[in-house]
């Protein structure tokens, strides 16, 4: 789809720029890149290219640091930071002919859920008025699902990519933890960050992950495996391929209209020939509260250099050097933000070092070994993405633990480092709802195959917004 | 009352890689201030380390000459601390799996040697640093130095006085400049040292409590921050208070110390693994290949001297003493025939002269090939050993070549028996009573006329054919 058109490229990007300008309430932009973008455009009407993804206009999560263009993370803090270099797997997309229209808004440093963490305001689900997109990713999600741009790229650290491409009615991709480089991605949790792409389908997903990946000698944690061509698999039939459902997880908390959709759904794969085999995760409940220790403890620690002294906002006169820190860290950051430190500092404080960090790192082994085993004898995971469709702006503000929980099915793929894919599979009082699939160790393709199999059978992934021209 | 004293040192070497520990960040000295900063130095939103293997090779030639054990995997961790020349917020360092531990090193002091133990010596990052005096009201800060590799060389608390601590700082200081991973300028910061100083009861099993003093980069005012602190303890002590566990600041000026922090003020670091950097594995044949190039170390240097090459004792002693005059005696050795004759002249004149100017040989005008030509302009007898004290000392000032010297003022000894002859009698028809008297028996006389002629010839003749000339005309 992204490579098919017939009008020049800068009426394409002249079109993104008038497509974010009438739907500028979703909020989804916090720094457009529109005179660059233009520009590239025009070059390439002029000197025609044969890149991969020549001219597609693609919108780029504020977390990614972009040479000469304002990057801010979604924080106060960040409001007026310009990094001098670009992120691997921008310069990657870019490479590719990517064209970067904008910086799309997020959570605060990419944590929180439904994207109301952001210094600049909340994100509208273009699906229905104060409807959350979901988040981090909430704002990449918004302009993909609003069809102002057909690709973006998002990071995923708990589910920041799948729970809201869910929430959006789109596909999103969470590769093996060191597919993608991580060099120029601000850190949340290091460990579990991985930067993705998001789109209206999974062969496009296919397209994007094959420019965004590479091996980075800038990253040590980022592989150094092959890096298959991702549109190969993509039509493998389905045919005695071993979905597991894992059996200890509680489908009570969810709506049922929820789960009749999921159930629906698993029965489209199985007439696509595909065998369901319940399988047992047994740790996998410890998966919230283990990433509720990991992910606080390393953000505090990667959030410490922001701290006023050589970049981002510093506050106004302080009397020493103990007030610049505390105020212009009190005034940079975020309530969420700031909560996360305070646990994180906490987790990893003397005394306390075992009894929650030490602890946590042993459970997630626990959790990755439990995928080992399940993986042994099957070739993908499915579970539904989120426990419900889009919430109310403001409806689980008050109670944290309520929105952590939002995470629930998404972030065992992240302790354990594997690919996961959501992709829409129906729809919930006009709202729709996504089916995870998480996949082996580097086995993005086994997840894109039946991702884009599903795809090829039903319509879920074409439904669009009301309003939304495609 | 007895009191002994229990000391422990933390020494900083800053090893000489030419990039940073996990940046390509030149790591030069002296240049302007925030200009060998790059990306990850900075700290920047979105950077990541990558280990340098050259300081982890460097480490480990460390850990094979004491004789320690080598983690084959080790890894790194975060220190959790503010401060403005610290740009990430945090130091990474080896807190769990350190690359070296267990080694031990020999040390002498004037009455005795004796063996210390290392405990462990790991990797780090060396900070940034402020400048508080530059700016009115203000502190600088300069990053040049932020992400220099530092290896931690952490003894057991075994040392027992200032002057073992003096000895122990010399020791490592000796070995890490022949191993090569080390400048040992101390005046640039290349060496630092944290001291760790308890005293308890003589005979008392239990360690007392310790006063750790910051940051001391002289051997002199380690030694003096050490007996200060020991008598203060003391002091502290038999006036029925309890020492405090502390961080102290030694001050030069005033030869005291003084306190930093408590130690409920102390940070709480929140160490934990770096989760940006994979442990750094060092493979077998990484580790044979560096143990194949050890540099040879200063006793395989001494017994070879003696052994090989045969030198006296006490010459070998303070040729394999530091690295520049070993590499001195043999670069010019090689240039020469007459290796014991250039430890002759390094342990004689040459000493004599660095110690006159208080300066290490490799600052010196001298060269290895110059050196060894004088040597060697010597034993062929183009010129006497006395002349040759001229033309060193004409080289120690400008630096000029030997021949050219020796050519350009008129050297070269004179070789032409006849004419020397003829000098030597001319001198001695012009002294007949000295004649007269060492006929008589005053033997002493012969070095009279030795001398006259030198002084005829201005040095320049063979002292061997005077002799010889000499006692034809005498006897």
């Amino acid at each position: 789809m992204i490579s098919q058109k017939e009008i020049s490229n800068k009426e394409v990007i002249e079109e993104v720029y008038s497509h974010i300008e009438e739907n500028k309430h979703l909020n989804a932009f916090i720094t457009l890149n529109k005179e660059p973008s233009l520009k590239k455009s025009e070059e390439l009407d002029n000197n025609p290219s044969d890149l991969p993804l020549a001219g597609i206009p693609i919108a780029q999560k504020d977390l990614f640091c972009t040479k000469d263009l304002r990057t801010t993370c979604g924080s106060r803090i960040l409001n007026n930071f310009i990094p001098p270099y670009s992120a691997t797997v921008i310069e990657n997309l870019e490479n590719a002919g990517c064209i970067s229209i904008g910086k799309t808004n997020m959570d605060e440093f990419a944590m929180g859920s439904s994207n109301e963490t952001s210094f600049f305001g909340n994100v509208e689900n273009p699906w229905g008025e104060n409807l959350v997109p979901g988040g981090s990713s909430g704002g990449s999600a918004a302009a993909v699902s609003a069809g102002i741009v057909p690709a973006a790229s998002a990071t995923d650290t708990g589910g920041s990519i799948r729970q809201p491409a869910s929430l959006c009615g789109i596909t999103g991709l969470k590769p093996t933890y060191g597919r993608i480089s991580r060099w120029g991605m601000i850190a949340f949790a290091s460990s579990l960050d991985q930067a993705g792409p998001m789109a209206r389908t999974a062969e496009d997903c296919a397209l994007l992950l094959n420019q965004m990946c590479s091996h980075d000698e800038k990253d040590t944690t980022s592989l150094n495996d092959d890096i298959p061509n991702f549109e190969e698999n993509l039509n493998q039939p389905l045919k005695n391929k071993k979905i597991g459902i894992v059996k200890d997880l509680d489908l009570s908390s969810l709506d049922n209209e929820v789960v009749k959709v999921y159930q629906d759904s698993l029965k489209e794969f199985e007439a696509l020939g595909a065998n369901l085999i319940d399988i047992s995760l047994p740790n996998l409940s410890l998966s919230v509260p283990t990433y509720y220790v990991v992910a606080p403890a390393e953000c505090s620690s990667n959030l410490s250099r922001f701290d006023g002294v050589k970049f981002g906002r510093r506050s106004e006169d302080p009397k020493d050097l103990e007030e610049l820190y505390i105020k212009s860290r009190s005034e940079g950051f975020g309530d969420e933000v700031k909560r996360r430190i305070l646990i994180g500092s906490y987790v990893l404080s003397a005394g306390y070092y075992d009894a929650y960090y030490k602890k946590a790192q042993q459970v997630r082994r626990l959790i990755k070994n439990d995928f080992d085993k399940a993986f042994s004898n099957i070739d993908v995971i499915m579970t539904p993405t989120t426990r419900g469709p889009a919430f109310e702006m403001g409806s689980k503000g008050s109670d944290p633990i309520q929105m952590y929980l939002e995470d629930l099915f998404t972030i065992s793929a992240n302790l354990a480092g594997l690919p996961a894919i959501s992709i829409p599979n129906g729809n919930v009082d006009n709202k729709p709802t996504g089916i995870q699939i998480i996949g082996n160790f580097l086995d993005e393709s086994s997840i894109l195959n039946f991702a884009h199999m599903f795809q090829t059978s039903t319509n879920w992934h074409m439904y669009t917004p009301e309003g939304v021209k495609e | 009352m007895s009191w002994e004293t229990v000391i422990g040192l933390e020494i900083h070497v800053q090893l000489s890689t030419k990039s940073k520990l996990f940046s390509g960040g030149s790591t030069e000295f002296g240049a302007e201030s925030n200009t060998h900063v790059d990306l990850v130095d900075m700290g920047l939103p979105g950077v990541l380390p990558v280990a340098n293997k050259e300081a982890f090779y460097k480490a480990i030639r460390f850990g094979l000459a004491t004789g320690a054990e080598i983690n084959q995997e080790s890894s790194f961790d975060r220190k959790n601390y503010f401060y403005p020349d610290l740009p990430k917020g945090y130091q990474i360092t080896q807190m769990t799996k350190p690359i070296v531990e267990k080694g031990s090193i020999k040390i002498a002091t004037d009455e005795y040697e004796r063996v210390i133990n290392i405990t462990r010596a790991h990797l780090e990052e060396d900070a940034g640093k402020s400048i508080h005096d530059l700016f009115e009201g203000k502190t600088g800060v300069d990053l040049n130095r932020a992400g220099t590799p530092l290896l931690e060389i952490v003894s057991e608390p075994e040392i027992s006085n200032a002057k073992e601590a003096v000895s122990y700082f010399k020791a490592i200081r000796q070995l890490v400049t022949f191993l090569d991973i080390c400048d040992g300028n101390m005046a640039q910061g290349s060496m630092r040292c944290d001291v760790n100083v308890s005293v308890r009861k003589s005979g008392d099993k239990e360690l007392g409590t310790r006063a750790e003093l910051k940051n001391i980069n002289s051997f002199k005012f380690i030694e003096k921050a050490i007996n200060y602190e020991i008598d203060r303890q003391i002091r502290v002590i038999e006036s029925g208070e309890s020492v405090v566990q502390e961080t102290r600041l030694y001050d030069s000026e005033k030869n005291e110390t003084r306190s930093m922090r408590s130690k409920e003020e102390a940070n709480d670091y929140r160490y934990f693994p770096c989760p940006d950097l994979l442990p750094v594995v060092i493979s077998d044949k990484e580790l044979k290949d560096i143990k194949d190039n050890l540099p040879e170390l200063p006793e395989e240097k001494e017994k070879r001297y003696i052994t090989e090459i045969g030198l006296e004792e006490s010459e070998a002693k303070i040729i394999s003493s530091s690295k520049t005059m070993a590499n001195m005696f043999e670069e010019a050795s090689s240039k020469t025939d007459d290796a014991k004759l250039v430890a002759k002249w390094l342990v004689g004149d040459i000493s004599a002269l660095l110690n006159k100017d208080n300066i290490d040989i490799d600052e010196s005008n001298l060269t290895p090939e110059n050196f060894g030509k004088l040597i060697e302009r010597i034993s062929d007898n183009t010129i006497s050993g006395k002349i040759a004290k001229s033309v060193l000392e004409e080289v120690w000032e400008s630096g000029s070549d030997v021949d050219e010297i020796i050519e350009s003022k008129g050297l070269v000894q004179i070789q032409d028996e006849s004419l020397l002859e003829e000098i030597a009698k001319k001198v001695v028809d012009s002294n007949p009573d000295q004649v007269a008297s060492y006929k008589a028996g005053k033997d002493k006389l012969f070095g009279f006329f030795v001398g006259q002629v030198m002084k005829e010839t201005q040095g320049k003749a063979n002292p061997k054919s005077i002799n010889e000339i000499l006692k034809n005309l005498l006897n």
